[in-house]
C-alpha cells in the first residue's frame, strides 16, 4: 500500500513538470516581441537592452524555461508581471483564496443536493420524480456555466432584482455565482449516482441484506452508498477542476477579483507572465487533487487496495476478501 | 476457377448483406430510444436550418439598420435585432455555421491525432505505450478550457487557431479510447492470424484493427462535439476565439454582454441556440453509443 503511495507520489512530480514544460512552451513561441509590450512606443535601444535583461528575456528558450523553474522551485515566485511589475505570486496569494473559496462552496452544494437526489432517484427508478428529475439533470448536463450565470443574471439580478449583479460584497452576492457554478456539477453528480446505485442495487450482496430482513434504508445506507463512493469520488474531483478552470469566465461575468479575472487581465494585457502562472498554478492544484483522488479510492475500495498490498500482508487481505465473498454468498 | 469465383461473389453478396442488417439493425435501436430520436431531430432540424440559412432569412447578417436598434421579437424579426440593427435571427442561423464548422473542425484534429497517437500505443505496448500515456497525461493534468485558452491567447483569433486550440486539449480522450480499442482488438485470433501469414504492421494496423474501432470512435466524436461547440461559445465569450463581426454564438454574447441590463433577446436567444445544440447532440450521442455497444442488444 505504501509502495503504491509513494510511487503514485513520485510520478506527479514529473507530470508537474511536464505540464509547466507545455505551458511554458505555448506561451514562449507566441508571437510578438515581449519587449516591446512592456516598453510600449518610443524607446531606445539601451532601454530595450536594460528591459530584456531585467525580465530575462536576453536568454534562449533553454535559459529562460530554466530560470523560471529554478525561480519556482527555489523562492516559490512565478516571476514579474509585464504590465504592472509586480510579482505574481504577491497578486496570487490575494486572489487565489477567493477562487478557492468560490470552488469549495460550489463543490459542497454539488455533494449534499447532487447525492441525496441521485440516491432518491435510483430508488423511485421510474417514477414522476424520477423522470423528472432525470430529465432536468440531462438539460443542465448541456448548459455551459457561463449561459446559466448570464440568463440567472438577467432573471434574478435585472428582472426580479432579488439578488446583486456584481462583486462578492455581502453574502446575497454570492448566491449567483456558487448556484450557476455547482448546478452542472449537481446534475453530472446525480446521474452519475444514479446509474451506480442502480447498478449496485442489483447486485447479489443487496438482496442478501434485504433477506436479512434489514430495513431499506439501512440497506441503502450500508451496503449500497459505500459502494458508489469511487464514481462519486470522481465527480468531485473532476468538479473541482472545473470549477478552477472555469473561474475565469464566471469572475469576469460577476466581476469577482480572483484568480479567473486575473488571468483576464493577462491576457488582454498579453502579459505572458500573468498567464504562465495562473495556467500553471491552476494545472498543479488540479495535479495534486488528482493524486489525492487516487490515493482516495485506494483507501476506500478494498479491491483496490489488495492489489497493492504486498507480500504476506496482500496474501492475507486476498483470503480475507475471498472470506468475505464466501461469506455473503 | 470460375466456381470459385462464383462462390466468392455470393460471399461478398453475403457480407454485404449481412453488414447492411447490421446497420440497419443499429439505426432500428437508435430510434427505439425516444431521447435518441429527440436528439437526432433536433440536430437534423439545426442543421437544416443553419446550412440553408439563406433560405429562412430575410435580412443579411451583416446590414445595419440605425433605425432599427434592440427590436423586440416580431413577425419581422423574430428573434429582434442587435445594437447595430441587425437581425438576430439570420446572425444567429449564420453564425451556426461558424460554431458547428469549428466544432467539427476541431473534432475531427482530435480524433485523428488521437487515432494515431492511441492506435501506436496500443498496438506496440511497452516503451513506446508507456512514452504516449505518459505524455497524453500531462496534457490531461492541464484543465481543457485552460489549455485552450493558453493555446488561443499564444495563436490569436480566428476560427481555424480555434479549432486548433481546442482540438489539443480534445486529443488525450481520443487517443485514450483508441489505445483501449486497439488493445482488446489486438487479443483477437484474426489479428494472430494475419501476423502468421505474414502481414505487416502497417497493414494489420490500417485493414484488421482500424475498421473494428470506428464503432467507440463516432460515439466519442459526437459526444465531443457538444463539448466543442461549449468550449468554443466560451472562447468566443471571453474574447478569445472568433471575434466580432463574424457571427459565432460565443461572440454574439460577448458583444451583447454589455445590453444585459436593458435587452434580454441578445443574450437569451444565442444561449438557446448553443443550449439546444449540446442539448441534441448529447442525446444523440448517448442514444449512438447505447445503439452501438452490443452487450445492450435485446
Amino acid at each position: 500500500m505504501i509502495k503504491y503511495f509513494i510511487k503514485r507520489l513520485l510520478w506527479t512530480i514529473p507530470v508537474m513538470l511536464g505540464v509547466l514544460v507545455v505551458v511554458f512552451t505555448i506561451t514562449y513561441f507566441t508571437p510578438g516581441d515581449p519587449v516591446m509590450t512592456i516598453l510600449g512606443t518610443g524607446y531606445t535601444p539601451e532601454r530595450y537592452a536594460a528591459m530584456a535583461h531585467e525580465f530575462g528575456l536576453d536568454k534562449g528558450y533553454f535559459g529562460q524555461i530554466g530560470s523560471y523553474i529554478w525561480n519556482l522551485i527555489s523562492q516559490g515566485s512565478f516571476g514579474k508581471s509585464f504590465a504592472s511589475n509586480i510579482p505574481i505570486a504577491q497578486e496570487i496569494a490575494i486572489r487565489f483564496p477567493v477562487t478557492l473559496k468560490l470552488a469549495l462552496l460550489s463543490t459542497f452544494f454539488v455533494v449534499i443536493v447532487g447525492l441525496p437526489l441521485g440516491i432518491l432517484s435510483a430508488t423511485k427508478q421510474y417514477s414522476a420524480f424520477d423522470t423528472s428529475l432525470t430529465a432536468v439533470a440531462l438539460i443542465l448536463c448541456a448548459v455551459p456555466s457561463f449561459i446559466l450565470a448570464l440568463l440567472s443574471l438577467i432573471l434574478f439580478g435585472v428582472k426580479l432584482r432579488w439578488l446583486p449583479i456584481s462583486g462578492l460584497d455581502t453574502w446575497k452576492s454570492w448566491i449567483l455565482p456558487v448556484a450557476t457554478n455547482a448546478l452542472g456539477g449537481i446534475a453530472v453528480l446525480m446521474r452519475m449516482t444514479r446509474t451506480t446505485m442502480l447498478e449496485v442495487i442489483r447486485q447479489d450482496y443487496i438482496r442478501t441484506a434485504r433477506a436479512k430482513g434489514l430495513k431499506e434504508s439501512v440497506v441503502i445506507r450500508r451496503h449500497a452508498l459505500q459502494n458508489c463512493l469511487i464514481p462519486v469520488l470522481t465527480v468531485i474531483g473532476s468538479n473541482l477542476t472545473m470549477q478552477l478552470a472555469g473561474a475565469i469566465i464566471i469572475e469576469t461575468i460577476f466581476n469577482i477579483n480572483g484568480m479567473g479575472m486575473y488571468l483576464m487581465q493577462g491576457i488582454l494585457a498579453r502579459d505572458y507572465p500573468v498567464i504562465n502562472g495562473t495556467v500553471i498554478l491552476i494545472a498543479f492544484i488540479v495535479c495534486v487533487m488528482n493524486l489525492a483522488v487516487d490515493l482516495l479510492y485506494a483507501l476506500v475500495d478494498p479491491r483496490i487496495k489488495a492489489q497493492y498490498t504486498s507480500g504476506k500482508r496482500k496474501a492475507k487481505a486476498i483470503r480475507k476478501l475471498r472470506s468475505a465473498k464466501t461469506e455473503v454468498e | 476457377m470460375r466456381r470459385k469465383k462464383e462462390t466468392a461473389n455470393i460471399e461478398n453478396m453475403e457480407m454485404a448483406t449481412r453488414r447492411r442488417g447490421q446497420w440497419r439493425d443499429i439505426l432500428g435501436r437508435l430510434f427505439r430510444n425516444k431521447l435518441g430520436t429527440l436528439g437526432v431531430i433536433i440536430v437534423v432540424v439545426l442543421l437544416i436550418l443553419i446550412v440553408f440559412a439563406g433560405v429562412f432569412t430575410k435580412y443579411d447578417y451583416s446590414a445595419q439598420d440605425f433605425g432599427s436598434r434592440f427590436l423586440l421579437p416580431s413577425l419581422e424579426h423574430p428573434m429582434g435585432t442587435d445594437n447595430f440593427g441587425r437581425d438576430l435571427w439570420s446572425r444567429l442561423l449564420y453564425g451556426g455555421r461558424i460554431s458547428l464548422l469549428v466544432a467539427v473542425v476541431a473534432v475531427i484534429i482530435a480524433t485523428g491525432l488521437g487515432i494515431v497517437f492511441g492506435s501506436i500505443a496500443g498496438y506496440f505496448g511497452g516503451k513506446t505505450d508507456l512514452i504516449i500515456t505518459r505524455l497524453m497525461d500531462i496534457l490531461m493534468a492541464i484543465p481543457a478550457l485552460l489549455l485552450a485558452i493558453a493555446i488561443s491567447s499564444a495563436l490569436g483569433s480566428g476560427p481555424i487557431k480555434t479549432a486548433i486550440a481546442i482540438s489539443i486539449s480534445s486529443i488525450p480522450h481520443a487517443a485514450r479510447i483508441m489505445r483501449s480499442t486497439v488493445m482488446s482488438v489486438k487479443g483477437n485470433e484474426f489479428v494472430e492470424a494475419a501476423q502468421a501469414t505474414g502481414s505487416g504492421n502497417t497493414r494489420i494496423i490500417f485493414k484488421h484493427i482500424l475498421p473494428n474501432t470506428i464503432a467507440p470512435l463516432i460515439v466519442n466524436a459526437t459526444l465531443q462535439l457538444g463539448g466543442c461547440i461549449m468550449s468554443i461559445s466560451g472562447l468566443s465569450f471571453i474574447g478569445l476565439g472568433v471575434q466580432p463581426p463574424t457571427p459565432e454564438w460565443g461572440s454574439i454574447l460577448a458583444a451583447g454582454r454589455a445590453y444585459i441590463r436593458d435587452f434580454w433577446p441578445i443574450i437569451v436567444f444565442p444561449s438557446l441556440f448553443i443550449v439546444l445544440t449540446v442539448f441534441g447532440f448529447n442525446l444523440f450521442g448517448d442514444a449512438l453509443r447505447d445503439a452501438l455497444d452490443p452487450r445492450l442488444k435485446d
